[in-house]
């Protein structure tokens, strides 16, 4: 049961970067959006995301309880030490959902679209931006549970050049997914040119923020090149990221649909495998004392076995609802 | 301003906020659906519009719901990492079903609101019908959680340390059966009470309206029907509460000394020091029947407990009085309701009781957020009864203060928002759809 845990966290971790990443990377894109293609692009983003965000923002959910019942002393580290953080990705997320659903519907259209859009684009950047803050920050090793001082327990952690990057680096992996996502569900060719444009440059600014990562990762100390030729398992991922980069180009310049967006997944998927196979079994690398692992953090055997089958029960309950819910939306868009 | 205090106000605020949201959520998926199934039954054009009117307000009202209920899972670890620390492993399972409740509540939600034309009709329908009961079920689990909270079981604590965990004991604790009926009827009677008043405030204003008139019908027979069972769901959580936190119930009615028999105190203002309650009514031997079903029985005071385990006494006291004058209102109005809407047909929508509708559209939230507070205040200083105190749970970082604030200019900002966008859908509704001219 243990294993089914894991792996439950493990895909719900990805899911949400998926599926909530494309989500804040449609917001940021928007922010970047040319006064030309504003307009249809919000309505291109209103159709695409609004029947199922509330759904994506789920995995997110699945994650945190599946780490404060598994795994509890992860989840009260994370929370005492990345409080901060946390508390601003959280008002992102309220704000984003919230002004997301308000701009749709308010039921008069005037000057205050422009406010709901303008802290939407900006509750996208920062939710992906402390989501990475908050990845990179666990990953650093920076977090010391014995200290007093409240800069070295409550910022020191966070607030680095590391951090930040990985910030960086997720807000501009979201909006290339949300790029290569929207460019299918549109029929307009001037609009598709636009959007491909986006996906370029986007493309672009992801592997600048990637090297940046590897960059930061130098000034603060922590030695990621050495720990990826340590771990070849975790490069041979970057490898097949990368690889499948000019194939996802390929596929969209032949005007396919589905095989770029499954690449583009299978980027996101490769880079988080990398990353989570460089900490394992670690979770929270700590300054003092041993990191917190899966092994050394896991809940008594009751509690993973119940949790575990309510995984199971629950999936089967969510993945045919979800799979009707893509199929109304999603797939039958050439029909209208 | 003390981080304990701030981490408990944050708390409080984010809950009171969220519940709100929780109970529309819960509730309105059964008005639409009601109304869905008058159109698809009858062709009216008024149950249409009626739906989706209320199904803008529900989208709006569910992603404040949703997110405001995200915060609630961090800030479990943000501000009492402590408890979560032994708690997570033992109340988590509610949580995992809670979590594939509202997953399928939102997928639903999804398919019922950008469905229209889409998908089979019948099929349509259903969707609103899941998002009801999967919005009720995850309720349900949080209760159940909340519950644990206040009834702990399935573990053994020793030395500081769970043991023996049993998640499945824990869930079915002897708190959750009753407390997960309250707060789901209070849910229905509250969000009702909610939307008839809106429409009994909307028909004073536009007299005759066939949409308005509907709506207030249908609302006012959930919020009626469900209003005269909360009384006895009450009454099955003050002998649970009786016997299984004294302390909680004492200070519910202000009693000081164990009294056998003893008065139920009505209103009144305690005095802790002085130890009485001033201008209050006193029913003599009530509170014995009440709590045990027996005039004669003992009901254990406040002087039973150690000083240092009281609950805020004046706070639990006034907010059970204002939940169960609300509630009490609220039975009257939805008794009258159901008796005109049988007998006395033309009463319905005379102004009187219109006004009376109208008036009453905020009391069933109050009465929500008095009867939390009373649960929540109840139960200090512990925040796992008997066990562990809340001071001993509260996060290590200082300057708890400021999230507090944050977090609170933020839910006024979203709660000011959201009634704004009410009204502006509201005045739409009514330049856009005249049913005098649709009739004609």
């Amino acid at each position: 049961m243990f294993g089914i845990v894991v792996l439950f966290l493990a895909v719900s971790l990805l899911f949400y970067c998926l599926f909530g990443g494309a989500d804040f990377g449609a917001g940021i894109l928007e922010g970047f959006a040319g006064k030309r293609y504003r307009s249809k692009g919000r309505k291109l983003t209103y159709t695409a995301i609004g029947p199922i965000w509330e759904a994506n923002h789920m995995w997110l959910i699945l994650v945190v309880v599946i780490l404060f019942m598994a795994f509890p002393k992860v989840y009260t580290v994370v929370s005492i030490h990345l409080h901060i953080p946390i508390t601003i990705m959280l008002i992102g997320i309220v704000l984003r959902g919230c002004f997301f659903t308000f701009r749709h519907y308010d039921a008069v259209k005037d000057k205050s679209q422009r406010y709901y859009s303008w802290i939407f684009v900006l509750s996208s950047i920062i939710s992906s931006l402390f989501l990475g803050i908050i990845a990179g920050a666990a990953t650093l090793g920076r977090i010391d549970t014995s200290t007093t001082s409240f800069y070295e327990g409550f910022i020191y952690p966070w607030f680095n050049e590391f951090s930040f990057a990985v910030g960086i680096f997720a807000c501009c992996i979201f909006s290339f997914l949300a790029a290569v996502y929207l460019i299918g569900e549109t029929q307009e060719e001037e609009l598709r040119k636009y959007l491909l444009n986006q996906a370029l440059k986007a493309n672009i600014v992801t592997v600048v923020a990637g090297g940046l990562v590897f960059l930061a990762a130098k000034i603060n100390g922590f030695h990621l090149i050495d720990l990826l030729l340590s771990h070849l398992f975790s490069a041979l991922c970057l490898l097949l990221a990368t690889i499948s980069l000019p194939i996802l180009w390929i596929a969209l310049r032949k005007r396919q649909v589905i095989l770029p967006r499954i690449l583009a997944g299978f980027q996101v998927l490769m880079i988080l495998t990398a990353w989570l196979w460089l900490q394992y079994p670690a979770v929270i690398n700590l300054q003092n004392g041993p990191d917190l692992t899966l092994f050394n953090t896991v809940a008594p055997q009751a509690t993973i076995q119940v949790l575990g089958w309510a995984l199971i029960v629950g999936s089967m309950l969510i993945l045919p609802a979800l799979y009707y819910l893509l199929r109304s939306f999603k797939f039958n868009t050439s029909a209208e | 301003m003390e981080d304990l205090l701030s981490a408990r106000l944050q708390m409080a605020i984010s809950l009171g906020f969220h519940i709100i949201f929780a109970c529309i959520g819960m509730v309105m998926p059964f008005l639409m659906a009601f109304s869905h199934w008058k159109w698809l039954q009858t062709n009216k054009d008024e149950y249409l519009h009626l739906t989706k009117t209320w199904s803008k307000g529900v989208a709006i009202f569910f992603a404040t719901g949703a997110v405001s209920g995200t915060v609630l899972s961090f800030e479990l670890g943000l501000l009492w990492p402590g408890f979560m620390e032994h708690a997570g492993p033992i109340f988590g399972m509610p949580f995992s079903w809670e979590g594939t409740a509202f997953f399928i509540e939102a997928i639903a939600l999804g398919l019922f609101l950008y469905g229209w034309n889409k998908i089979n009709k019948w099929v349509h329908w259903a969707t609103g019908v899941v998002v009801g009961i999967s919005g009720v079920a995850s309720g349900i689990f949080v209760v159940a959680a909340n519950a644990w909270m206040n009834s702990p079981s399935g573990f053994d604590w020793v030395n500081g340390q769970a043991i023996n965990i049993d998640p499945v004991a824990a869930m079915f604790n002897d708190a959750w059966f009753s407390q997960a009926l309250h707060m789901t009827l209070a849910a229905f009677v509250s969000t009702s009470f909610a939307v008839a008043g809106i429409h009994a405030f909307l028909l004073l204003k536009h007299p005759g309206h066939s949409l308005h008139q509907r709506a207030m019908k249908i609302a006012l027979t959930f919020g009626a029907i469900t209003a005269l069972l909360q009384p006895l769901s009450g009454d099955i959580s003050a002998k649970d509460v009786a016997v299984r936190q004294p302390a909680k119930l004492a200070a519910m009615e202000a009693l000081f000394k164990t009294s056998k028999p003893a008065d139920l105190v009505i209103g009144g203002l305690p005095n802790v020091e002085q130890q009485r309650v001033d201008y209050a009514i006193h029913l003599p031997r009530f509170l014995s029947f009440l709590a045990h079903g027996d005039f004669n029985a003992e009901v254990k005071g406040l002087d039973s407990i150690p000083r240092d385990e009281w609950p805020p006494v004046v706070v639990v006291h006034v907010a059970f009085q204002i939940m169960v004058a609300a509630g009490m209102a609220m039975a009257l109005i939805g008794l009258v309701f159901l008796f005109f809407a049988w007998k006395k047909k033309h009463l319905l929508f005379h102004k009187t009781f219109l006004t009376i509708v109208a008036l009453a559209t905020p009391l069933g939230f109050i009465a929500v957020e008095a009867g939390w507070t009373v649960t929540e205040v109840g139960r200090q200083p512990w925040i796992l009864y008997g066990i562990m105190r809340t001071s001993d749970a509260v996060s290590p970082m200082s300057g708890l203060m400021y999230p507090m604030i944050t977090f609170t200019i933020l839910y006024l900002i979203l709660a000011f928002l959201v009634t704004w966008l009410m009204a502006r859908q509201i005045k739409v509704l009514h330049e856009t759809y005249k049913p005098e001219l649709q009739e004609a």
